[in-house]
């Protein structure tokens, strides 16, 4: 039997966030306050914020959906209206969604948008979304920031500067005359300082994994710890003292040698500790997660949780250069950055948490996170002679999920796992 | 007391079962295309490995004997053939009475022509049946039950006419399945006295029978030898048979593995993934294999392994099962065609059709459409197995290619096209690696069960669990 998910202070206070931003979204009628939609990796929430703007966040609200069983509905409403199988769910389970009355995840009206802010071009879908969604909204503006990809590896200057360029020129005086508030660079700085810090808070709590048990599953609870910013709390002492708390649980959970959390309670022992590659299955949330959790593995890392900003390379908002910083922080996102960059970037995850395999869950409608996963799983296999597993699942569409056929792959895949965790031990083929 | 290990390999489509001695030999295999419940499957299978263990430990009873005279092979090899056919007349049995039955609730009006055509039928297969099991090699054709009877079967009805064709196929769809799922326990020492006196008929008869030239002259001394000289090994034999029939065949330990292994009774750890046991037991067989490519009723997996046989990678079909067996079956009953006969068929091709979709249903319609073009049914049927082994080679590409040696396993190995175009295809992408296919490849599954069996024991005996199970 399920036990009641066990409630940390941490998650009380993430609740009240995400519920006081859903009030005030209901209220913009009355409150004036202008909405602007835009998409989790390269969210320029610190700007939206300076310009007392509310964000929405279409994916949010997809992945939302469908853990509330809706996905399937809003999907096949956006097919009725010609949006084809194969398109991304998240697409269409949020044009369905705003053609059944775009009722949000907390079962409240979303106001319309003022504003569509595309500040990430690395996922092309993005584009066609927000031009699907400027049919829907005719009076919204569109504010297209086009972030370059990270071809050879590196932030060079002159890419920083074609950004703050787009900022100064195309984005800012949008916001400005949407909103009616002046850009304030001193707001904007101030506001940085908290991401800072948030980032560096978030860090550290990624860090725990290292620890054995980990005390926390960095992909299936990591989604729940990168909630606040993902949905537009970076920048706020709010989402600073939620991470310092959460940080301070999770280091009391390290002292008492406890592993992490479940939907079914504390996870007793750990037998596997892995690195996920791809998003999670939304659908069938739960029973996924259960399927790890239930074998004794926990994720001690996951590139999902870097989609809304990588802090393991030491990257930081830089208040005193603000707007390079949020250039910078738009490069940085994962899926901007090369396969090369990933790799180093997961094989650090896989070395430094000391994980016995790495895990790709192929996601059928998301080509963004899809292209190259698999060179990446081989070239990751070749350097660290980790052993590698391969699913196949979709964000939120429930057609795409097929518990047996998942559960089968990770079953045989374990077992592989085991098999070698005895020969690593006993350095004989005693099998 | 020797101990023995089991594997058991319950696939989507056929469940297979191996026991190897504490020398990882295997002493027996059984299998069976049950559609029963996997418990039924498992127990049939099971039980089939068991009689054939009985055979080994024969044979290796009179080995010297068999050694020193090539005859006695023949001769045991012609007992284990008429065993066979044995089995399969006891399930005749059942069948006949039961289509007589489900004849008789029919409710046609024509219900006299149906039964009367019934036993017309009977009559004809039965003989025909008895002389390939004795004067061929039906036996060892790996056929199932339901193969050798519904090719024979339709056969006749085809000749009978058209207003009773509907009613006598119904009746043998309606009576096939329960009897193929039916558990039939048989006596071992009675079966193979049975064969013996069979034999005995079977080579007084020879000397009647004329060198027609329709078989090379080897057969025909080989034969002669055996008729001449069976007498002084059938004396040894049936001193050993009373032992052996009485032999506990001491199961230390069993691994169920395949689709249906969750639902096996066994105990937690002695259920294991298809994806090692393949992989395991085709190392086992061929020690280099570095590549797996196992082609099963449902899936098709590509499986690197190391040099221990420890699986390394792993890839699997996902949604869609069109490159595998049962996508062959379904084919096979577009044609009209038993399974077996898909390969040969395809081997005729003059050159291989184009077939464009790989989804089994669409497959369906296109290969309509080019029958009704006029296209050459070799033609397609080869098309069609490219097309399987191409995703094949997507799915290997996938897991990180072949590399030396490859191993083919799984019930779509026995297919002489798609070998073909697997070794083809391995070439033509990988340039010259070894390629391993073994005639037991549908067993390798229950093969690396029955091998980890072995080694769990080392490991931890569970010799009484794995009993308790058994029993």
């Amino acid at each position: 039997m399920a036990q009641e998910a066990q409630k940390e202070k941490s998650m009380v206070l993430q609740k009240e966030m995400v519920e006081g931003l859903f009030n005030e979204l209901t209220k913009v009628k009355e409150t004036g306050k202008k909405v602007c939609y835009t998409f989790v990796p390269g969210n320029l929430s610190e700007l939206i914020r300076t310009f007392d703007m509310l964000p929405v966040y279409p994916e949010i609200n997809a992945l939302q959906s469908a853990m509330r069983k809706l996905s399937g509905g809003y999907i096949k409403e956006a097919e009725k209206h010609a949006h084809s199988e194969d398109v991304c769910t998240y697409v269409k389970c949020d044009v369905g969604m705003m053609l059944k009355g775009n009722i949000g995840p907390t079962g409240q009206k979303l106001p319309d948008p003022d504003i569509l802010l595309l500040s990430y071009t690395g996922c092309f879908t993005f584009m066609k979304w927000f031009e699907t969604l400027k049919r829907e909204y005719p009076d919204a503006r569109v504010i297209m920031l086009h972030t370059p990809y990270q071809e050879n590896g590196k932030m060079t200057p002159e890419m920083i500067q074609y950004m703050v360029k787009q900022l100064q020129e195309e984005v800012i005086p949008v916001m400005e005359e949407v909103s009616g508030v002046k850009y304030d660079e001193t707001k904007l700085k101030s506001i940085l300082k908290h991401s800072k810090e948030a980032g560096d808070w978030i860090a550290r709590i990624f860090d725990t994994t290292k620890h054995k048990p980990s005390p926390i599953d960095a992909y299936f609870a990591g989604v729940y710890y990168i909630g606040p910013i993902n949905i537009g709390f970076r920048g706020t002492p709010e989402a600073v003292e939620y991470y310092k708390e959460l940080y301070n649980e999770i280091m009391d959970r390290v002292k008492k040698g406890l592993g992490p959390i479940t939907p079914e309670g504390e996870m007793k022992e750990e037998k596997y500790r892995l690195v996920v590659e791809g998003p999670p299955n939304w659908t069938n949330f739960r029973e996924f997660w259960k399927i790890f959790y239930d074998m004794g593995a926990v994720i001690v890392a996951s590139s999902y949780t870097k989609v809304g900003g990588v802090y393991d390379m030491g990257w930081r908002h830089d208040p005193e250069r603000p707007l390079e910083a949020l250039a910078e922080y738009c490069m940085n996102c994962y899926t901007n950055l090369n396969l090369p960059q990933r790799i180093e970037l997961l094989s650090k995850c896989i070395t430094d948490y000391k994980a016995d395999g790495y895990v790709t869950n192929s996601i059928k409608s998301c080509n963004s996170f899809s292209a190259g996963q698999l060179a990446m799983m081989r070239e990751i296999e070749d350097k660290l002679e980790v052993p590698v597993g391969f699913i196949e699942s979709d964000l939120v569409d429930p057609r795409y999920f097929s518990y047996s056929n998942i559960k089968n792959r990770l079953e045989s895949y374990f077992q592989m796992l085991s098999q070698r965790k005895l020969i690593g031990s006993e350095k004989e083929p005693a099998v | 007391m020797n101990k023995y290990y089991l594997g058991i390999d319950l696939g989507s489509t056929t469940s297979k079962a191996v026991i190897i001695n504490e020398h990882d030999e295997i002493v027996g295999r059984g299998i069976t295309n049950t559609r029963a419940n996997y418990k039924v499957a498992a127990d049939i299978a099971r039980d089939e490995a068991v009689y054939d263990a009985r055979f080994t430990l024969l044979s290796a009873r009179i080995n010297k004997d068999m050694e020193s005279k090539p005859e006695f092979k023949r001769y045991m090899n012609d007992i284990r053939l008429v065993f066979r056919f044995q089995q399969f007349t006891r399930r005749m049995e059942k069948l006949e009475a039961m289509l007589k039955k489900t004849a008789d609730e029919f409710a046609y009006v024509n219900k006299g022509a149906i039964c009367d055509a019934l036993d017309k039928i009977i009559n004809t297969i039965r003989p025909q049946i008895r002389s390939e099991f004795i004067h061929g090699d039906l036996g060892s054709k790996n056929q199932f039950f339901r193969d050798i009877v519904s090719e024979k079967y339709n056969f006749e009805v085809a000749k009978i006419g058209k207003e009773l064709y509907e009613p006598l196929m119904l009746a043998f769809d309606k009576s096939i399945t329960p009897i193929e799922n039916e558990m039939v326990q048989y006596n071992f020492k009675e079966l193979v006295l049975e064969s013996m006196s069979a034999l005995e008929d079977k080579y007084k008869g020879l000397a009647d029978q004329q060198e027609d030239g329709s078989k090379e002259d080897w057969y025909w001394a080989e034969l002669n030898a055996v008729r001449n000289n069976y007498k002084n090994v059938e004396y040894t034999l049936r001193q050993h048979i009373e032992d052996i029939a009485s032999e506990d065949i001491h199961i230390a330990n069993m691994v169920g593995t395949g689709y249906g292994r969750a639902l096996l009774p066994f105990p937690e750890d002695c259920i294991k993934s298809e994806i090692l046991c393949h992989a395991f037991g085709a190392h086992a067989v061929f020690p280099n294999t570095r590549t797996v490519l196992d082609i099963g009723g449902q899936d098709t997996k590509a499986i690197q392994v190391d040099s221990h046989g420890l699986v390394t990678s792993f890839h699997m079909n996902d949604r869609c099962a069109a490159g595998c067996g049962r996508y062959l079956g379904y084919i096979a009953d577009e044609f009209g065609l038993s399974l077996n006969e898909l390969g040969p068929e395809a081997n005729k091709a003059t050159k291989e059709t184009t077939i464009c979709s790989t989804c089994t249903v669409f497959a369906g319609a296109e290969v309509k459409e080019l029958l009704h073009n006029g296209e050459e049914r070799p033609n397609i049927l080869a098309g069609l197995h490219k097309a399987i082994v191409q995703r094949a080679m997507s799915l290997i590409a996938r897991s990180g290619g072949v590399k030396n040696e490859f191993t083919f396993t799984g019930g779509v190995a026995r297919n002489e096209a798609v070998l073909k175009y697997v070794k083809d295809m391995v070439r033509s992408s990988y340039g010259d690696v070894k390629m391993n296919i073994h005639t037991d490849s549908i067993f390798m599954g229950a093969l690396g069960g029955a091998m980890f069996a072995r080694r769990n024991t080392e490991l931890q005996p569970s010799t009484e669990k794995a009993q308790t199970v058994l029993n």
